[in-house]
């Protein structure tokens, strides 16, 4: 449905996008993770023919963004950041508005209208003006915008930007509920979002696809490496010697230590790390020393970006 | 075409939903009518000359506010991203709010009407330099919108959008004037004589309508609105 080819976009000096390449298959809902300015804008908005890239190109369904750019406006729902709105509009008139300039037949308009306003949960709202409402119905009519024409493609910037964790819950509810039957990408720097929402994570950092995958698959990525927490009470140095010596471990990190108790972080390396709780619990019993804490970290989605997306530049 | 229109009624009705439009009416209308019945009783002619006179001078300062938001107030918003990335023509939008505009001003102008009205009523006006007047007066206020429009499109600030406008309006209607034309050198004499939006204006206020001048101003109005239409297709590059 979507296809990037090497994508490239700088302002000036800064390369916002550089040779992005995917490909998003009919009915994906797919999610641009990345910290802010790491150019997830920046693609959207050349996959909607806002701008032009530098270099590459994208096909959507099949049209060029550069050489049939209507054709693909046609078919793209786009609600950009900030969800921009005409605020002395009314509700009506402003999907009446679009409606008229995406051409939709005069003989559909209405229907049209009462299904986004039916989907998106306007109806309390349909005869006030857009000044009046609150930001969350504003994103639910911004989103009514971009479902007016029921284009194929989605692309949502940040949808849940500024909204309260109820509100935050809804428009997810929607989108969820809108990907069945359409190929979604949306972005957002919060994690939950794109891993409640989303069949496929990209990470985007500085301009570029750092990762790619479902959110299982990119949390199973950084599995191979571990870490331990355990509280040990013995001799501080004995017990970090005989910890670097076990096979697994690669790195110790004394926390604190205080009254013969040292609180010490195991960093684990990628192989034979499946029992390295049981073989530190055997190393301390059979030193002497005792365990006060030993728990295993998790690693989580939240981890996986922070890693990628602060990787040093090779 | 059709988003044209649609584009043309979406800006038109935007003027209304403010009080500016009326406060600018209702200013317009005053400052035309006081100028003209200051002197009208006095000099006693049936003629508008004295008002076609400063007509020029008042829609410098008025255009541009009638202009000023046209662009600037879509990049402010943002919602001009959401306008662009709709399936329309960027000429489409561009022509749909100069047109808004032109109506706008014509709007103001033909309310204006009560003045040769009342000359009818009072007297017998030549309706040549009426008619040819009224026309001059809807060009040159279309040229004024075409430079608006465009300074819009440069900024997303209003104030700078109508000091930009007021700016190359006044250089485009005094470097037709007189004093201008006296201290340029022969050879660019006619070429300022030929620039300035007034002389033009002027020539046609006589009820003689010349086809270059109305070429001209058409030609003045197509300039400012392809360099709007690039200024506008050169975010995509910058």
């Amino acid at each position: 449905m979507i296809e990037v080819e090497r994508l490239l976009k700088s302002y000036g000096a800064t390369k916002a996008v550089q040779e992005i390449s995917f490909t998003i298959a009919q009915g994906e809902v797919v999610g641009f993770l990345g910290p802010n300015g790491a150019g997830k804008s920046t693609t959207m908005r050349m996959l909607t023919c806002y701008l032009s890239p530098d270099r590459g190109t994208a096909r959507i369904a099949g049209f060029d963004i550069l050489q049939q750019p209507r054709e693909v406006k046609k078919r793209i729902g786009y609600l950009p950041e900030n969800n921009p709105l005409y605020m002395d509009m009314g509700v009506i008139e402003y999907l009446r508005f679009i409606a008229a300039v995406r051409g939709i037949a005069t003989g559909s308009v209405r229907a049209n209208i009462e299904r986004v306003i039916d989907v998106c949960g306007l109806t309390s709202v349909a005869a006030k003006d857009i000044g009046e409402l609150s930001k969350g119905f504003r994103q639910r009519l911004g989103l009514a915008q971009a479902l007016l024409h029921d284009p194929d493609v989605l692309i949502l910037d940040e949808p849940t930007i500024g909204l309260d964790p109820h509100q935050i819950i809804e428009i997810r509810n929607l989108i969820k509920n809108i990907g069945r039957h359409k190929t979604v990408i949306l972005s957002s720097h919060i994690l939950p979002e794109v891993s409640a929402t989303c069949d496929r994570v990209l990470i985007i950092n500085r301009g570029k696809i750092v990762g790619s995958g479902t959110p299982a698959e990119l949390a199973a990525l950084s599995r191979g490496k571990q870490t331990v927490l355990v509280t040990v009470r013995g001799p501080r140095d004995d017990v970090v010697a005989a910890l670097r010596g076990l096979a697994p471990v690669s790195e110790v990190v004394v926390k604190e230590s205080q009254n013969g108790l040292s609180r010490l972080e195991i960093i684990c390396g990628t192989e034979g790390n499946e029992d390295v709780c049981e073989q530190i619990f055997f190393l301390v019993a059979r030193s002497g020393w005792s365990l006060t804490e030993l728990s295993c970290k998790t690693v989580n989605l939240e981890d996986v970006f922070l890693e990628l997306t602060t990787r040093e530049e090779p | 075409m059709n988003a044209t229109l649609t584009l043309f009624r979406k800006e038109f009705r935007s003027f209304f939903s403010s009080p500016v439009a009326y406060i600018f009416i209702i200013s317009f209308l005053v400052v035309t009518n006081w100028l003209f019945f200051r002197t009208f009783f006095i000099v006693g002619q049936a003629s508008l000359r004295n008002f076609f006179g400063l007509l020029p001078w008042i829609f410098l300062f008025l255009a541009p506010v009638v202009t000023m938001r046209a662009w600037a107030e879509e990049k402010k918003l943002g919602t001009i991203e959401v306008l662009l990335t709709l399936p329309v023509r960027t000429h489409e939008v561009v022509l749909g709010k100069f047109l808004a505009c032109v109506a706008f001003l014509v709007l103001a102008l033909c309310l204006t009407g009560t003045l040769p009205l009342t000359l009818m009523l009072l007297g017998s006006p030549d309706p040549g330099p009426l008619w040819g007047g009224y026309l001059g007066a809807c060009l040159l206020g279309a040229a004024y919108i075409a430079i608006g429009v465009f300074a819009s499109g440069i900024t997303e600030n209003q104030i700078v959008s109508f000091i930009v406008a007021l700016v190359i309006c006044f250089a485009f209607l005094i470097v037709g004037e007189n004093i201008v034309l006296y201290s340029v050198p022969p050879a660019l004499g006619s070429v300022c004589a030929y620039l300035g939006l007034g002389s033009h204006f002027q020539s046609i206020g006589r009820g003689v309508i010349d086809s270059r001048d109305i070429v001209y101003y058409l030609s003045m109005i197509l300039f400012f609105l392809s360099l709007n239409y690039l200024s506008i297709e050169s975010r995509r590059w910058k």
